[in-house]
């Protein structure tokens, strides 16, 4: 064994060590330059293609959102109405604001694993998972203060006097309670899981007892 | 034999043939609610607003109480059935609204069961939001209250 020659290092460190070289070729102006090009692009790339996985067409790409949800959510007042203003899949199901937005988004790669398991791909699978999956999104917008409703439906905007009288009563009541929209408002675009009011009750039976003394 | 057999084919063709004639006859008479023809579609069927808020009394004693709330967007199928989230003890305490009477959770074979029994299940076969809508047809009928 030749003891002067050092030992060959691995792709991986010999790119390390380029990255740690300061370049003598070219200038701090051009690398700024091309740096920020660079990085305009990409971050636009990324947020765009981000954006084209929250729209309605992306989410029922797939048939289980489309022959189960979507269905069910077609008719509701989400879908059509006298004004025609939409509330999209995304507009519920995927936080507005960025920090939010990336987390969901994070989470949602467990739903692409479940896609290729084929974990709902039957109605009867999915009717089976319902309830479960439910009672993620009640937990959801139970912790987020129904973040989502209210990007459109703020309770400072209410005009109660407009509202026919039992919402009237029951919303000044909430408002009082310090209650959120899914409280009340289940199951207004999609169908009720069966079992659905005794999760509800456990689960505000749980929230209580850890939210209130 | 064979005249016998005959004799009763004759007398059912000419029994047939009497129930035809006289049920085309009746038939240039029937006025129907329907008013479109009979190759016709169906009409749309009127859309009246809901009464909110507002109590309508019982016209006459079996009547199933109105029911003073939109009721289309509620949930009724195996699964689950949005009425009794309300309506149903111990919701009806906590959510003020009036209880759903004891006789629905009498079964057919006359024994009171803890939820509200398969026969009477679907509400809306019998309880239906007031509306404004005035009788499709004339007639004499007089409400037991008069405060309508």
């Amino acid at each position: 064994m030749n003891m002067d020659t050092k030992p060959k290092k691995g792709l991986l460190l010999q790119a390390w060590s380029l990255l740690l070289k300061p370049t003598g070729r070219w200038s701090l102006g051009a690398i700024l330059v091309v740096g920020f090009g660079a990085g305009v692009f990409f971050w636009g790339g990324f947020n765009t293609a981000m954006e084209l996985t929250n729209t309605e067409a992306f989410c029922i790409s797939c048939h289980e959102m489309r022959d189960n949800v979507y269905r069910e959510y077609r008719g509701t007042i989400h879908d059509s109405n006298r004004s025609g203003v939409r509330a999209t899949c995304p507009d519920c199901h995927v936080p507005k604001p960025w920090f939010y937005k990336i987390k969901r988004k994070i989470q949602a790669s467990n739903e692409v694993l479940h896609k290729v398991l084929g974990t709902i791909d039957t109605r009867e699978k999915f009717e089976g998972k319902r309830l479960e999956l439910a009672k993620h999104e009640w937990t959801r917008m139970k912790e987020t203060d129904s973040r989502e409703c209210r990007n459109c439906h703020s309770f400072s905007s209410f005009d109660l006097s407009r509202q026919q009288k039992r919402a009237q009563i029951r919303h000044d009541e909430a408002m009082d309670e310090g209650k959120t929209c899914i409280d009340c408002h289940k199951g207004v675009a999609h169908k009720l899981p069966a079992g659905a009011f005794n999760a509800e009750r456990e689960m505000n039976e749980t929230w209580n007892a850890a939210h209130k003394k | 034999m064979k005249t016998k057999i005959m004799a009763i084919a004759i007398a059912i063709a000419v029994v047939l043939g009497l129930a035809l004639g006289t049920s085309t006859g009746i038939a240039a008479d029937v006025k129907a609610l329907r008013d479109t023809a009979v190759n016709a579609p169906d009409k749309a069927a009127d859309v009246f607003k809901v009464q909110d808020g507002v109590k309508h009394e019982r016209a006459y004693r079996q009547q199933p109480p109105l029911v003073p709330h939109a009721t289309d967007k509620y949930e009724i199928d195996l699964k689950v059935n949005q009425c009794l989230r309300c309506h149903e003890w111990p919701y009806s305490d906590q959510e003020k609204a009036p209880k759903i009477s004891d006789l629905h959770y009498i079964d057919r074979n006359g024994v009171r069961q803890d939820t509200v029994n398969g026969n009477r299940y679907v509400c809306t076969q019998c309880h239906v939001s007031q509306v404004d809508a005035k009788p499709l047809v004339e007639n004499k009928f007089q409400p037991a209250v008069m405060n309508r």
